[in-house]
């Protein structure tokens, strides 16, 4: 990620420090050192800071990106409406980790999921080469459709692992992203505009409905932006992947970086005969409601695994999986709602075994399961 | 109305009538000829010069949050270093260099003394080049008039209300000015609306201070400070010749890039016989149940706070 940001070498970034997310700034920090980039990084004393200040300075009209993480995305929350409010392209890295109490620094996907209505586009990364991918996707895609973007990738799980990466050059980022020309800004000193009005009940909404439309138009944008990367990248790219989808009567569907270990279950099972399949959710803000559908329409048994919680009611993915499927009439397939991996517990290839194998012996039900938790 | 008082601010906001913040923001805007982006704390500025679609700002504006208006502050002037580093920012006809443009934040004493407080440290430590202005009305007025950490001792407010057996505020206003003095900023001080000379003055030298710059100015709220509309003058003037809310400004003397360790204090003004505190107190619907014999010795107790905070003043300013 730090490799990619530093390609784009942005206008301002500002950084607080809070683990997992740290190497990303501290990189980043070294390129400055050596003068490989000539970004203002301002070290700010929160996450609240940091957010505001890459508010006023996307708003100024400087490229801006930062990066955070649990804690600091949660303290964030406030001014993650007003930048996407603002419609400011501010892109942001986030390595995803459990939130408090009680205080866990390993991967999860809570504070993500807690950001999920505020605005952003939210793009998941399974491995090294997606997060670094994702960044100079969501930078244009922050900037084509206005929207801010938050590229996720798993606390410790990518954001510390050592992996073979095929960055582009150094060229290459430099003409897919383009200069930044916004067409309203601060230090447009000429033409003065406000930013952050007060609007009341005869507008307020208005505003929210338009945000509304430019984050479904911003669906449309990824599939242009990433049409153009999978050319430049040969890497292809959509909202979703399919891995052994197509005749696949059972189903995992899931985010992040234990798609990895599902695909490695997936190919074992396949080996043994058994019609299995894995479609990993990508882009989550905006959700892809029709592709998902198509994608799982042919399915029998549906296991949804959610890295994160809704206390009290179905977790996040589940709940996307179930809007878009509500429609598919005649109702063919079984939905199973599992739970994973919270506050750093390992997946282990087994348990998908074990998930797959509920599918297949029709152990489907409506009540949550929990994967790692002893009865 | 005139036009070179309005060029930055236009009439058609929506302040209370006798409100002194159009007069605080039209004086130091107007104290710098180079273009101003304007930075605001959510606040009575913000709600009266925003209501979509209208506003009277002439010049670039931005609002965020309540407690975060010198981080955003940070954002654009950070923004601007690196945008002009990169030959971005618009040039000027006269001679094709790049503008110098000026930051100026204006908060009220809750998105400063309170909840902006660590965005404004944040902000002041990291040496940006901007001009914090808090007016302060000593209350959180444009909610209705709640305590804050600006209310003076034995004012009433909605969360502090008198009674019989109850002075209102018991605590003691923070000491803003010395907080941001600890962050070896060059230029501080400390105005009054009802004082515009002296205002400009102070802005014309923030403005021409390297890094960060902190105004403080009293801002005479009728509404929540309790007295007719016309008097806002009137007020702020008894708050200066009571010493309740003395004219100065501490500069730094040379000293290190940081701000330098010899810091002048300067009073701009003592009046030639300080009124007793109960003019100032008399004035005030927020004061005025001090006014019964067993409040009496509040007054007093004021009086003396008074005093010895002009005593403090008087012995710092004489140090060479």
């Amino acid at each position: 990620m730090a490799l990619a940001l530093k390609q784009i070498n942005p206008a301002v970034m500002p950084v607080y420090p809070i683990t997992p997310q740290t190497p990303i700034i501290e990189s980043f920090a070294k390129y400055q050192a050596e003068r490989s980039v000539d970004t203002e990084i301002i070290i700010v004393e929160s996450e609240h800071s940091a957010i505001s200040a890459a508010v006023g300075a996307s708003a100024a009209g400087a490229r801006t990106v930062t990066a955070t993480s649990s804690q600091g995305l949660a303290l964030m929350n406030e001014i993650l409406y007003i930048a996407s409010g603002m419609r400011l392209p501010i892109l942001m890295a986030v390595s995803a980790r459990a939130l408090s109490a009680p205080l866990n620094i390993h991967n999860d996907h809570s504070d993500v999921m807690g950001a999920r209505d505020a605005g952003w586009v939210q793009l998941f990364s399974e491995n090294v080469q997606e997060a670094y991918d994702n960044i100079l996707i969501g930078l244009k895609l922050a900037e084509m459709s206005r929207t801010p973007v938050m590229v996720i990738m798993d606390g410790f799980i990518t954001s510390h692992s050592f992996e073979n990466l095929n960055p582009l050059s150094d060229e290459e980022v430099k003409k897919f992203v383009g200069e930044y020309n916004p067409e309203k800004f601060l230090l447009d000193v000429d033409n003065p505009v406000v930013f952050g009005t007060m609007a009341l009940p005869p507008h307020y909404f208005d505003f929210k409905v338009d945000q509304d439309k430019a984050m479904r138009q911003s669906f449309d944008d990824y599939k242009k932006i990433t049409e153009e990367f999978s050319k430049l990248s040969n890497r292809s790219y959509s909202s979703y992947e399919s891995y052994e989808l197509d005749d696949a009567d059972q189903v995992v569907v899931v985010a992040g970086s234990t798609a990895g270990t599902a695909k490695d279950v997936v190919d074992k099972l396949r080996k043994e005969g058994k019609k299995v399949g894995l479609l990993k959710i990508k882009l989550f803000r905006p959700f892809p409601t029709e592709e998902v559908k198509n994608a799982l329409f042919k399915a029998k048994n549906i296991a949804v695994l959610d890295k994160a919680m809704s206390f009290g009611t179905k977790p996040p993915l589940y709940s996307e999986i179930v809007n878009s499927l509500w429609n598919l009439q005649p109702t063919t397939y079984n939905l199973q709602s599992y739970i994973y991996g919270l506050g750093g517990r390992d997946i282990f290839q087994s348990d998908i075994e074990k998930v797959f194998e509920d599918l297949i012996s029709g152990d489907v039900s409506d009540e949550i399961k929990y994967i790692g938790i002893k009865k | 109305m005139n036009e070179e008082l309005t060029k930055n601010l236009a009439p058609g906001h929506g302040t209370c009538a006798g409100c002194g913040i159009p007069v605080i923001v039209r004086t130091i805007l107007g104290a710098t000829d180079d273009p101003v982006v304007v930075i605001n704390a959510t606040g009575c500025l913000e709600v009266t010069t925003t209501v979509y679609p209208y506003t009277p700002w002439k010049v670039p504006y931005i609002h965020n949050a309540f407690e975060n208006a010198a981080a955003t502050a940070s954002g654009v002037e950070a923004a601007y270093k690196v945008l002009l580093k990169r030959g971005k920012i618009p040039r000027q006809a006269r001679d094709d260099s790049p503008r110098r443009i000026k930051f100026v934040v204006f908060a009220g004493d809750g998105g400063t003394y309170d909840i902006g407080l660590q965005s404004l440290s944040g902000a002041l430590e990291r040496g940006h080049e901007f001009v914090f202005v808090c007016y302060d009305n000593q209350a959180y007025s444009n909610t209705g008039g709640q305590r804050s950490s600006a209310t003076p001792f034995g004012a009433s407010t909605q969360t502090t209300p008198s009674d019989r057996k109850d002075f209102g505020n018991e605590l003691f206003r923070k000491d803003i000015i010395e907080i941001v003095k600890a962050h070896h900023i060059k230029y501080i001080a400390q105005a009054n609306a009802a004082y515009p000379e002296d205002l400009k003055a102070k802005a014309e030298k923030a403005f021409a201070t390297k890094g960060p710059s902190f105004l403080l100015v009293f801002q005479p709220c009728n509404n929540e400070m309790k007295f007719p509309t016309s008097q806002y003058v009137a007020v702020g003037k008894l708050a200066t010749e009571s010493n309740f809310w003395p004219l100065y400004e501490i500069s730094a003397q040379g000293g290190s890039a940081t701000g330098g360790e010899k810091m002048k204090y300067t009073i701009n003004y003592a009046p030639k016989e300080r009124k007793p505190i109960e003019e100032f107190l008399k004035t005030q619907g927020r004061f005025k149940h001090l006014f019964t014999p067993e409040n009496k010795k509040i007054i007093e107790e004021i009086q003396g706070q008074v005093d010895e905070g002009w005593k403090r003043l008087q012995k710092v300013a004489s140090i060479k």
